[in-house]
């Protein structure tokens, strides 16, 4: 198949910023779903362990109110299995393909790359939130206090894991993250108040709120069960983690 | 006189101390083709990846299109395809090029793109499942699918079956054609024969010679290859370079052709690739190394 002259002849230009948002945004999301582990970490398990966790009884929790209790906690595992787990093991991987090294060759700007996988992250938050928020409903869950409240909740503890996953991704070798991120995931599902409450740790307990998942189910417990505002602790704990993961994860993070 | 696409000068690049590059300089007019040509590990691809703005230089300059290598305003007029990889694995071939495609403000058809390239088949397969050859086709789709000035390929037949090759060619021949100045890196002689205005070989960092094809094998002497060891006492001019690897000299003429080809029914011989110097010759001779190793 021959080329008509001029079929080729250069026409640079980078496309408008907004058309490149939407693409990459679009193509991030495929990528997601596509991928049959995000998909279990991210909806099968935290919506799997609200069902078990509310209906058996195993686990003791304060009061009666066993649905109010975990859904706080599955939202927070699921903010942590999308914006942390899912985006270290994505990126720790795209670089070991040399996929964002390619990328940085094409007109895509590196803060447009970045607003795309974090456009992403939040869009399968939603697809999250409303399953648990449905299948907590039908579980019999009577939510309290403000949604701005847990909305702010939800967006801070996604920056705090934002920062922390794209710090592993960009810095560890693709198998190195994902064995990270998937410890980590773990540790921080048993010790981040999500499956029982951090209180049966006794001394422990000041300290492990501290980490990101317990801040964030602890905040959203707060709120969501008791009715209460958003506890400062928790929130500037989140904060400390969103700043110090972000703040490294902009100065360590390799392309390639 | 119109400044050069690519302007490269004494460029150093060390990895541990040790050069990999080590004072190449190169200068690529607008609208050519520029071939670097040189062994695995020769520093052709530490070379490029300086020019795209991925590696930091340790000495000399660069020049991209009269910017510096890491200058944002090049992206959009510059296509990179490295030597592998740099797709997302779970993106389909049609879906990959439409995002790189995406990006560009004048593209070109995707879909024609891959027609042309004979990816209409897998156009639905997704990155990982593609072979090697088809991998490195999207590869170089991805390059040029942004209507850029300069291209740089690193490599870009490596892998590639006859038919695939030739569609590369066809291709980097309708770019220059079309005003885009095209450097790449290729160990296969035959392509850099046929596409580069201009060669430059390089090995071991440095750049052993540097011209136009016919430049570069102008000279005396014709050579085959035969049986190692062979007795040349009775062939005027004749000497073994490396065991199997015979050059006769002289001036090229039909008569040596007659004498070398008479000499060895003689003698029994079966002198095979009976021909002039040949750019393989030309390598073999400055670095005592075949090309292909």
């Amino acid at each position: 198949m021959t080329w008509s002259p001029g079929a080729l002849a250069p026409a640079p230009g980078a496309a408008p910023t907004g058309q490149m948002l939407k693409a990459q945004t679009r193509a991030e999301l495929t990528l997601m779903l596509r991928n049959g582990e995000q998909v279990l970490l991210t909806l099968v398990i935290p919506l799997g362990l609200l069902v078990v966790l509310t209906l058996i009884p195993f686990v003791h929790v304060p009061g009666d109110d066993r649905v109010g209790f975990f859904v706080p906690g599955v939202i927070a595992l699921a903010v942590m299995s999308s914006a942390f787990t899912g985006q270290a093991i994505g990126v720790g991987f795209e670089r070991q393909y040399g996929v964002l090294k390619r990328l940085g060759a094409t007109p895509l700007p590196r803060s447009v790359l970045l607003l795309a996988k974090t456009l992403a992250v939040l869009a399968v938050e939603l697809v999250q939130l409303a399953l648990i928020c449905v299948v907590g409903l039908l579980l019999g869950w009577d939510p309290h206090g403000s949604p701005l409240a847990v909305i702010a909740l939800v967006v801070l503890g996604t920056a705090a894991f934002s920062g922390l996953g794209l710090l592993l991704g960009g810095t560890l070798r693709g198998l190195t993250t994902l064995a990270a991120a998937n410890l980590l995931w773990f540790v921080l599902l048993v010790l981040g108040g999500v499956l029982f409450p951090l209180s049966q740790l006794g001394a422990a307990e000041p300290v492990l709120r501290l980490l990101p998942t317990a801040a964030l189910s602890d905040g959203l417990r707060e709120v969501l069960q008791a009715g209460h505002a958003v506890p400062v602790r928790d929130v500037l704990a989140l904060a400390a983690w969103a700043v110090g993961g972000l703040a490294l994860a902009s100065r360590l993070f390799r392309w390639e | 006189m119109t400044t050069p696409a690519l302007e490269v000068d004494g460029l150093v690049k060390r990895y541990g101390g040790r050069a990999v590059v080590d004072g190449v300089s190169l200068s690529v007019p607008t609208a050519s083709v520029l071939a670097l040509l040189g062994p695995n590990g020769a520093g052709k691809t530490t070379t490029v990846e300086v020019c795209e703005g991925f590696r930091q230089p340790d000495g000399g300059a660069v020049r991209v299109l009269g910017l510096a290598p890491k200058d944002p305003a090049l992206r959009p007029r510059v296509g990179v395809m490295p030597q592998s990889g740099g797709a997302y694995p779970g993106l389909t071939a049609a879906e990959m090029l439409r995002l790189v495609a995406s990006y560009a403000r004048n593209p070109l058809d995707p879909a024609d793109l891959l027609d042309r390239l004979a990816l209409t088949d897998v156009a639905r397969t997704s990155y990982r499942r593609l072979s090697g050859g088809q991998q490195q086709r999207l590869s170089l789709a991805m390059a040029v699918v942004g209507r850029p000035e300069l291209v740089f390929l690193d490599e870009p037949t490596a892998g590639l079956d006859p038919q695939a090759r030739r569609a590369t060619w066809e291709l980097v021949e309708a770019l220059r054609a079309d005003g885009v100045t095209v450097v790449l890196t290729t160990h296969l002689l035959d392509e850099a024969e046929r596409l580069a205005d201009q060669v430059v070989v390089v090995d071991a960092g440095h750049v052993v010679a540097a011209g136009t094809v016919a430049e570069l094998t102008r000279g005396d002497g014709l050579r085959f290859t035969a049986a190692p060891g062979l007795d040349l006492s009775d062939l005027p001019g004749a000497a073994e370079e490396v065991p199997g690897r015979y050059v006769v000299a002289g001036a090229v003429t039909p008569q040596l052709y007659a004498d070398v080809t008479a000499w060895a029914a003689r003698r029994g011989v079966l002198a095979e690739d009976l021909r002039s110097r040949s750019l393989e010759d030309v390598f073999l001779e400055l670095t005592g190394r075949e090309l292909r190793a």
